[in-house]
């Protein structure tokens, strides 16, 4: 079969997918005596059609995209890391330990140091895991997922007992200094009029921006970038060409685990100035959905972050405005990600046979 | 300039109307759920209680995670909801920062002091409603041996632990008291298995009343006791109708007061600190048909002394959360 032009690849199969999971979810709204056509209104108008809305998406986009980033190049060494989440907590507790060490002066002196602090502890966490499979063998699979469950008990025990302030009942840090609080878009010059002052997006989403071109670059325009994806398509050929299975393994997943802590400037040090528990909200699983529909190609992962940017805060404003219950918001969402992510296949399959019917015919 | 002053006009008088037409007020419902036939649905029941009689309608939002509270609070001031009330104590740190960036909303919480110009602050003396609970667990107790199960392990379920202790001491000296946390974190709201879990560890400890602070966990402390035919005490809402002739009693936490009382205030909402004791009716012990058979005549009138006594200041209850101490049990 011949293969797909490349616009059908990144664009037509994607909106098929979604467009199937779409009118799925509407059969489903429409099984439980919702409105399906008042379920799309309100979320798009309440993701898009407001400065408030906007700020929540793209809030919602920049944790996506490190964590989509971070499944990509893992997934470019044909590694499977979907520790995500565990790794955007522990950066969490990097930022947080690092913005209540110090009583910051400025965010521009916080900020290095708070990114530094969440990717060395989501490396870290990553590290282990990347370890066990370099060495001993062990799926990385199974042992990014155990983690995460490790991670969620090392947070309860430390906020609970170590960083919860004294006369405070919420398991939750004390709040950052104010030095420590990076400006949201509002505070920026120029974009201070698009976006509402009480917006949770904030600077974070350029660092995002920026980690979407380093990790292009990365992974295809450096000599690490092609040895990490031809150890991804083929371990002999790459252990034949000289490339070490140990290193690249260990390289990519510390990467994945730095981008994946990374997150945490953006919801711990952006949004909530303090850290408590569930912080990350299942940004870490929902990164793997964001990096399988945006082919796991830097620019996809940004396009598809913003999409499930787009449907998380859309979600949330369902909740809001209609009767529909949290259970099929929840139904709505997994159907994107299992057309999108699961069942891609399928849909390329079809489109792959119309398009080679319509060459035969031009034929 | 006269077309500009039209729009303007225009612009002001549909901000008039739109701030007019969207002043419902609104109920956030903390991690446990809403329908935890305890703290939560006692909130719920209040609302729906506002609605029932002034027809008015109010919006609600249940958290899923710890992480969600700011954009909740924030996008029902937003939406112009006025006043918005919260249930459970998680919400101060949120709300002490969203409450200055919204000055004409007002907010109501429960069961935490946030000090800020628009809010209210509505706080029960939990102790005093234990007390009492604990005074006719001592009564109804045969082995001498009574339990507490709470949900998280906070100064605050501490505090019920420690009143439903002094109650049981009250009344019988020399009685045991056993107590149990579900766990520390919000999660310990909601784990009716574990609560089971406990009380059956409980009741093999020879506990034969077993007093459930743990909203939604307590549904499973509440039917391992009746399933293994020892008496329980609900707690917040009357619980007592889930297993009739098997629930003692249950302490009542009037929170559906507390949230009709700020619904009915409207945007009038006075800020401040409102505690609610027994004077106030704002806790109590629940008497039904459901376990008329249950409570003696004797206990009854035990307890309503105890209850006057505590109203006119004769006796104190020891409040944990004053110095985190508690006279009558160790934790």
């Amino acid at each position: 079969m011949q293969r797909l032009p490349v616009w059908a690849d990144v664009v037509l199969v994607p909106i098929l997918s979604l467009l199937a999971a779409f009118l799925i979810s509407a059969l489903v709204i429409l099984g439980i005596g919702g409105n399906p056509v008042e379920a799309l209104q309100v979320m798009v108008t309440g993701a898009l059609g407001s400065a408030y809305g906007w700020g929540y998406t793209l809030y919602y986009a920049t944790n996506f995209m490190f964590t989509g980033l971070a499944v990509a190049v893992a997934f470019r060494a044909s590694l499977f890391n979907i520790g995500g989440e565990g790794q955007a907590m522990l950066g969490g507790l990097g930022v947080a330990l690092v913005c209540l060490a110090v009583d910051w002066p400025h965010w521009a002196l916080a900020l290095p140091a708070a990114m530094l602090g969440g990717a060395v502890f989501g490396a870290a966490w990553a590290a282990i895991p990347a370890w066990l499979q370099a060495k001993r063998g062990s799926h990385i699979v199974i042992t990014t997922i155990m983690f995460n469950f490790i991670a969620a008990s090392v947070l309860v025990y430390l906020l609970v007992n170590v960083l919860r302030p004294p006369g405070s009942m919420d398991p939750a840090t004390a709040r950052f200094p104010e030095g420590a609080g990076l400006p949201t878009l509002h505070d920026i010059p120029g974009l201070g009029g698009i976006f509402d002052r009480n917006t949770p997006a904030n600077i974070t989403l350029f660092l995002a921006l920026a980690c979407v071109g380093l990790v292009w670059l990365l992974l295809f325009r450096s000599r690490l970038g092609y040895e990490i994806r031809a150890f991804g398509k083929s371990e002999p050929a790459a252990v034949y060409a000289g490339i070490s299975p140990v290193r690249i393994t260990m390289i990519a997943m510390l990467i994945s685990g730095g981008l994946s802590g990374l997150m945490a400037v953006n919801n711990v040090m952006g949004e909530a100035e303090r850290l408590v528990l569930n912080s990350v909200e299942g940004a870490g699983f929902i990164g793997i959905a964001v990096a399988l529909m945006g082919r796991n190609h830097p620019v996809g992962v940004m396009f598809a972050a913003l999409l499930f940017g787009f449907l998380y805060q859309g979600g949330a404003e369902l909740g809001l405005w209609t009767t529909i219950p949290l259970e099929l918001r929840t139904v709505v969402q997994a159907l994107v990600i299992l057309f999108t992510g699961a069942l891609d296949t399928m849909m390329r399959m079809g489109v792959e046979r119309v398009f080679a019917l319509f060459a035969r015919r031009a034929a | 300039m006269s077309l500009s002053r039209y729009f303007l006009g225009a612009a002001a008088t549909l901000a008039l109307s739109a701030g007019a037409t969207f002043a419902d007020p609104a109920l956030i419902f903390d991690l446990g759920g809403k329908f935890d036939k305890s703290f939560n649905e006692a909130a719920f029941a209040g609302a729906e209680r506002w609605k029932a009689e002034t027809g008015g309608s109010y919006r609600e939002l249940e958290m899923q995670s710890e992480a969600q509270r700011e954009q909740a609070l924030r996008r029902l001031a937003e939406s112009g909801s006025n006043p918005i009330v919260m249930t459970g104590f998680a919400f101060g740190d949120v709300l002490n920062s969203v409450a200055p960036d919204y000055p004409d909303t007002k907010f109501a919480i429960i069961d935490m002091v946030v000090e800020q110009p628009n809010v209210k602050s509505v706080v029960f003396t939990e102790e005093q409603g234990s007390y009492l609970v604990g005074m006719m667990a001592a009564m109804a107790s045969e082995s001498g041996t009574v339990g507490f199960i709470g949900g998280m392990d906070i100064p605050l379920i501490r505090k019920f632990a420690c009143g439903y202790a002094q109650g049981v001491k009250a009344a019988n000296p020399d009685a045991t008291v056993l107590s149990n946390m579900t766990g520390t974190t919000p999660a310990a709201w909601n784990d009716p298995v574990k609560g089971g879990e406990l009380a059956k560890g409980q009741i093999s400890q020879g506990a034969d009343v077993i007093y459930a602070a743990a909203g939604g966990t307590g549904i499973g402390v509440l039917q391992a006791a009746a399933d293994e035919d020892v008496l329980s005490i609900g707690v917040d809402s009357n619980q007592n109708h889930l297993h009739p002739g098997k629930v003692l009693t249950s302490m009542l936490k009037r929170v559906d007061n507390a949230v009709y009382d700020a619904f009915m205030a409207g945007e009038d909402l006075e800020p401040g600190i409102a505690v609610m004791d027994l004077g106030s009716e704002g806790v109590g012990y629940a008497l039904d048909e459901n376990n008329a058979s249950l409570v003696t005549d004797e206990m009854k009138a035990a307890v309503d002394e105890a209850a006057a006594k505590i109203a006119s200041g004769e006796i104190t209850v020891h409040d944990y959360m004053s110095d985190e101490t508690c006279p009558a049990l160790s934790f």
